[in-house]
């Protein structure tokens, strides 16, 4: 019975200490004398691993520690309405048109673009390859209803189902009533899974670039690239800070350090190499010098109509004293 | 599926042995953070569990229902309440807790505290009757019958204690609700596999697994040998 009891005590004295040293740890780890940002971002940019580098390079240079919630783009705005974020790196432009009009959001910078693309088994049952985006999402729906494809639909209001959404009706078709049929599946979950399912059921999907890529470079799917490289499936992300007067406490100072950061040519540079290597392209494209330097009319062209409000990636009404960042 | 596993296998005691600087980082912080959960929840809920246990009062099968339906609560349910609480903009938004390893202890400690509660209490119901009256008739007071009975009930006090840190360790839902999984600061072994998944590395995800599963099985046979002991 001593002996139990001995060893009890042993436990729990174990228990107590680890719980002490712990705490210690974090609160010297949360009291060091570095900033801290949190920044909510979209998950597509995060989960390729694009931001590790970011975060490497600046914490290197500044004395802010960058504190990321990997979330979708819907999400991360809901977080920054609420005061729960300093920044927030988004890709759906109506929805960020809306946090800028509604006060919530300042100092909006587009960063860097790339192309959704449109996903399919190698057979290809529906027969869209070579096809524009258009008669290639009749097509699908056309073979679907016959019973011969099958389309993966993210439905988690995603930025990437916002996009999805958007593409149906420039096709002639409505989301809401193509999900009732049955070709037509939800996945109800992240860009990763779905591509997964889409594999399983020899289905096609709308993904962006960066996961397709690495999940078919691991060799997880077989599918193919259909679509690509069309005005339709451009895909822009951009940084926004909250704006300080919503939210007292805010860390809006190192918001706009973070900003100028990306915005920069060595971060620009950075994410156009970004696993360059790896995949024999970017994964990633960077937006600023492109906006500026008209190498590619055409596209600075696309980026200009979808993802400017009133010709302007920011209204001289939102850019709350920094319009250095828009020189 | 077979060759993902396999090659988790390797990747996990690779890892291990390697002493990954993130893996370890995760698993040390799961270690305090499910650790002190379990703590603070054992605080009050073993004083609730054995009174609920102990005692007879109108409205014990009532409580005790509440309890047991409570152990049936979704994680990332009970997480979203509890961000809406701890949001900047939440009613306990000024003690800035949201995404610190203190928002998940806290956030655990209310999920395990039901599995504390009606584990103890039944630990205590199934020892109560004879030991009671035995010691009575040996001539024990009241509180002395009390002690004789917890005595007899630890093991599976402890048993309940030992759960309920594995039910906290192994929850996704809170620990990425309140902790966000913020690297170096509030990612710890569920939210790295919910990670990793999501970045395709599935070995990476199974190796975690391994990991997690192996400081459950460890604990569990620990306590397994202290009840033997007991016994």
């Amino acid at each position: 019975m001593r002996k139990i009891t001995l060893i009890w005590i042993a436990i729990v004295a174990l228990a107590v200490i680890a719980s002490v040293a712990g705490t210690t740890y974090y609160f010297t780890v949360a009291m060091r004398e570095r900033r801290r940002l949190v920044v909510s971002t979209t998950t597509s940019l995060y989960d390729t691993g694009l931001l590790d580098v970011i975060e490497k390079e600046f914490e290197k240079k500044y004395p802010v520690d960058l504190y990321f919630i990997s979330v979708g783009t819907g999400q991360a705005v809901q977080h920054a309405k609420r005061g729960d974020a300093d920044v927030i790196l988004v890709h759906a432009p109506p929805v960020e048109q809306a946090f800028l009009t509604e006060g919530y959001g300042v100092c909006r910078k587009v960063i860097a673009y790339n192309f959704f693309v449109i996903v399919g088994p190698a057979d290809d049952p529906a027969g869209i390859k070579g096809l524009n985006l258009v008669s290639a999402l009749r097509k699908v729906v056309e073979t679907g209803r016959s019973g011969n494809a099958v389309w993966i639909s993210r439905g988690d209001n995603s930025g990437t189902h916002v996009k999805e959404k958007s593409l149906w009706n420039l096709a002639g078709f409505d989301w809401s009533t193509l999900k009732d049929e049955s070709w037509f599946i939800e996945s109800g979950t992240g860009m990763g899974k779905t591509l997964l399912i889409a594999n399983e059921r020899n289905a096609y999907t709308l993904s962006d670039i960066g996961t397709y890529l690495k999940y078919y470079s691991d060799g997880l799917i077989g599918l193919q690239v259909f679509v690509s490289r069309e005005k339709e499936l451009l895909n822009v992300y951009s940084v926004i800070a909250v704006n300080p007067e919503k939210n007292v406490d805010v860390n809006f100072e190192d918001a706009i350090t973070f900003i100028k950061f990306l915005t920069s040519d060595e971060c620009q540079t950075l994410i156009e190499n970004f696993k360059k290597e790896e995949y024999g392209r970017s994964l990633f494209y960077p937006a600023v010098n492109l906006m500026k330097s008209g190498v590619n009319p055409e596209v600075a062209g696309w980026i200009r109509d979808y993802a400017f409000f009133n010709g302007s990636e920011c209204p001289p009404a939102y850019r709350d004293g920094h319009p250095e960042l828009y020189e | 599926m077979v060759s993902e596993i396999v090659e988790g296998v390797r990747r996990a005691i690779e890892l291990i042995f390697t002493g990954d600087p993130a893996v370890l980082d995760a698993t040390l912080r799961s270690l305090y953070i499910s650790g002190t959960a379990t703590l603070l929840a054992a605080t009050w809920s073993l004083p609730l569990g054995i009174l609920i246990g102990s005692g007879s009062f109108r409205g014990k099968r009532t409580v005790k229902g509440i309890f047991n339906a409570l152990l049936g609560v979704p994680t990332v349910g009970l997480g979203l309440i509890l961000y809406l609480l701890l949001s900047k903009s939440g009613p306990l938004g000024v003690f800035r807790l949201l995404y610190t390893p203190s928002a998940i202890i806290i956030g655990q400690a209310i999920l395990i505290t039901p599995i504390i509660v009606t584990f103890c209490a039944s630990a205590m119901e199934s020892v109560e009757p004879e030991i009671k009256d035995l010691a009575r008739t040996l001539g024990a007071s009241e509180g002395e019958a009390r002690l004789a009975v917890l005595r007899e009930a630890a093991p599976g006090v402890a048993l309940a204690v030992v759960a309920s840190f594995n039910r906290a360790i192994a929850e996704l839902g809170i620990a990425l609700m309140l902790g966000g999984n913020i690297s170096g600061l509030t990612r710890v072994l569920t939210t790295t596999i919910a990670l990793e998944t999501t970045r395709g590395n599935f070995e990476l995800g199974i190796a975690l697994t391994i990991i997690l599963l192996s400081i459950v099985f460890i604990l569990n046979f620990a306590t397994n040998m202290l009840k033997r002991e007991w016994s």
